[in-house]
């Protein structure tokens, strides 16, 4: 385990003006940690050092999981434990009525790794969320971790390692190849953020980069985006107005075909937008260091750093 | 999940969204007999398959008798429609869409989707209908109106009523249009609709306001909780090898390379997909196997790939995070063992038991070539095929 650095102690979760969302002190509750994917899951976060408190499971309440209790709501384990981050691996039927009932229960970050919401229920699920002061990753994310600390997701420990860059993805194994790459070559990572592969979701690349800029440990980012909508052109005007760090940009789906969609429900070439082209151009006009292929994303990393 | 114009105009009157009146037949003679129940003296045939461009592909004809509705049938039925938009293959038509012909006064483009930047339900509207819509947005982008609908709120009559305007319609026309929209946004809502387009909304010379065509896209999430549409989906539209693969869980799209994939993660496929590209090669397609893949799903995702029989070379790359990559290993082998695989497997593995993963690939005896990394592997594929 790395040291303690002061600085994360003050910026906990809790002052609402976190760099790096999540540390060592984050309490974290399990929406559906009954459930096999659930425990499986939480039992490899609980390894890995993150502080999980509780799990909630409608009617299961006052049973134990993992050793940790299990409540019938999020509002009982977060007025029990105390916790202000919930991570939900509820099944898709419900899972906008678990991220919702999150935020109603007052935590300040939910990560939701939960694969296949429709669309709908995710528009409104963001249009409920102005009502709370909350952050949302995901859904169809493999979560957030800062390594040494918290994995808050499904992501695999092992690979991370703490140190000086952060990672922000729309897809999940795309970002263990950033993380694995920045590991090897001795940057490590700050904190990595994948935010999920859904057309619409939580915490966005601009999101990251805010916090990433704010944070005096990050020094350099990592941006991953794929074919679909257009935030990435958004990302590009974002970093060129406000990011004073030196970013890496990779696009995945140069080769994928308009109209077809490729795994995500967002990666999808449609109505003449989101092509990995036009969000590769829009990121090199704004002086982003782009790589087209995904195994010079450490290596362009540590160029820049180095320079 | 795509429905066919003939089901997008029953749900639309189901909703009471204005359509000319219609029959789907499946025979040359089941057309005539439609027709002549429809009436009138002016008939269109639409070819029905699950892509646009009909018009220019010859999937689209007007009929001023009996005889020629029955013609037109017969030229469609049984045959495989090339578009731009179906590939080079074409897609089979297996029914017609009879319907009674309409005086067009105005075309008009209106669809619904999911605006991705706000988040929110979002109409498009533009007076230049019956037009590629993609490239109005492209060269006269002030030709096309939006509006966002919140979700709480539901759809707004003023909101309509702005849209109307930019439309030009008159006092009547706008009446109609009010209810159509609303009635739209319920379609758009209860379905779980992802796209719903009518290109062209006309006016007709006797003022009234209909869909002449209708295209409608479910959102796949939401199959789940939509039986009865799903009830409404039709294999013979889909690419065989993408409905093989979806049958198993497993995400697949074609491509025309001849190095085939098999990647854990939709980033990382495509991600490998584009890196084939660029060392000079050609993807055959695009295969997830998930995160979690398992020897069991590595078994049936070979059996896909090689029900293709341009590959030239497979190339496999797995990031083992919460797998490992020993298991992944062991399900190749078995696979390679099982399948009788005759071209070159080029195999990249990363991650967790990374070495006991390789090791077993190495004294398995079989032809496998492994890759240090992202790079080598593609050249190696790129090479071999």
């Amino acid at each position: 385990m790395p040291p303690t650095k002061p600085w994360r102690q003050r910026d906990a979760v809790r002052t609402g003006v976190v760099s790096i969302l999540v540390n060592k002190e984050t309490a974290v509750v399990v929406q559906g940690l009954t459930g096999r994917q659930g425990s499986f899951h939480a039992k490899q976060c609980l390894e890995y050092g993150t502080r999980l408190v509780a799990g909630v499971t409608p009617g299961r309440g006052g049973e134990k999981c993992l050793g940790l209790p299990v409540y019938a709501s999020t509002h009982d384990a977060v007025r029990a434990t105390g916790a202000t981050v919930s991570m939900i691996y509820v099944p898709a039927p419900f899972a906008a009525d678990a991220i919702l009932e999150a935020a109603d229960a007052g935590v300040e970050l939910v990560v939701c790794i939960t694969e296949g919401i429709p669309v709908l229920d995710m528009v409104r699920v963001k249009a409920a969320l102005k009502d709370y002061d909350c952050r949302l990753i995901g859904p169809n994310c493999p979560g957030v971790i800062t390594p040494g600390e918290s994995k808050i997701g499904i992501m695999p420990g092992f690979i991370h390692q703490p140190g000086r860059v952060g990672i922000i993805s729309r897809s999940g194994t795309l970002t263990y190849e950033a993380v694995f790459q920045t590991t090897n070559n001795g940057l490590g990572q700050t904190t990595s953020v994948g935010i999920g592969g859904d057309p619409v979701r939580g915490m966005g690349f601009i999101d990251c980069l805010e916090l990433f800029e704010r944070d005096d440990a990050t020094e350099g980012i990592i941006m991953v985006g794929e074919i679909g909508g257009t935030d990435e052109e958004a990302a590009a005007r974002y970093i060129k107005e406000r990011v004073t760090k030196p970013v890496v940009a990779y696009v995945a789906g140069v080769t994928a075909p308009p109209g077809k969609r490729m795994g995500h429900a967002g990666a999808i070439i449609s109505g003449g937008e989101g092509s990995a082209a036009t969000k590769f151009a829009a990121l090199e006009a704004a002086g982003v260091t782009t790589v087209h292929s995904p195994a010079e994303l450490g290596s362009a990393m540590l160029a820049q750093l180095k320079a | 999940m795509n429905l066919h114009e003939y089901q997008a105009k029953q749900l639309f009157a189901r909703f009471g969204i204005p359509v000319p009146s219609g029959e789907v037949a499946e025979s040359p003679r089941a057309a005539r007999q439609a027709a002549d129940r429809l009436g009138g003296s002016v008939w269109i045939v639409k070819a029905q398959i699950h892509a646009g461009g009909r018009g220019k592909g010859g999937g689209v004809k007007l009929a001023h008798s009996l005889d020629e509705v029955q013609a037109a049938a017969a030229g469609m039925l049984g045959v495989r429609l090339v578009t731009k938009q179906t590939g080079s293959a074409g897609l089979p038509v297996n029914q017609v869409y009879v319907e009674a012909g309409s005086e067009i006064e105005k075309e008009l483009y209106l669809s619904l989707l999911v605006d991705r930047a706000h988040e929110r339900v979002t109409f498009v509207a533009s007076a230049a209908g019956g037009m590629d819509i993609e490239e109005v947005a492209a060269t006269t982008p002030e030709k096309i109106f939006t509006v966002s609908v919140n979700p709480a709120a539901g759809l707004q009559a003023y909101q309509s009523r702005i849209l109307a305007a930019a439309l030009s319609l008159d006092k009547e026309q706008r009446r109609q249009f009010v209810a159509l929209t609303a009635k739209l946004y319920a379609l758009f809502c209860e379905c779980d609709a992802g796209l719903v387009e009518i290109n062209p909304l006309i006016v007709s010379k006797s003022g009234q306001i209909l869909a002449l065509d209708a295209k409608v896209n479910i959102d796949d999430n939401a199959l789940f909780r939509q039986p009865g549409l799903v009830a409404m989906r039709d294999p013979t539209q889909e690419d065989d090898m993408e409905r093989s693969a979806s049958e198993h869980d497993l995400s697949y799209v074609s491509l025309d390379g001849n190095i085939a994939c098999m990647v854990n993660g939709a980033g990382l496929a495509m991600a490998t997909m584009d890196l084939i590209k660029l060392r000079g090669g050609e993807p055959a397609n695009f295969l997830d196997v998930g995160g979690g893949a398992t020897p069991e799903r590595v078994a049936e995702a070979f059996k896909l790939l090689l029900s293709n029989r341009q590959i030239g070379a497979i190339l496999v790359n797995i990031f083992g995070g919460i797998v490992r990559c020993d298991l992944i290993a062991e399900g190749i082998v078995s696979a390679i063992r099982d399948v009788k695989v005759s071209v070159p497997v080029i195999v990249r593995l990363e991650g967790t038991n990374v070495e006991q993963g390789r090791a077993l690939l190495a004294k398995s005896g079989l032809d496998i070539v492994t890759a240090e990394d992202l790079t080598d592997a593609a050249d190696k594929a790129v090479a071999a095929a």
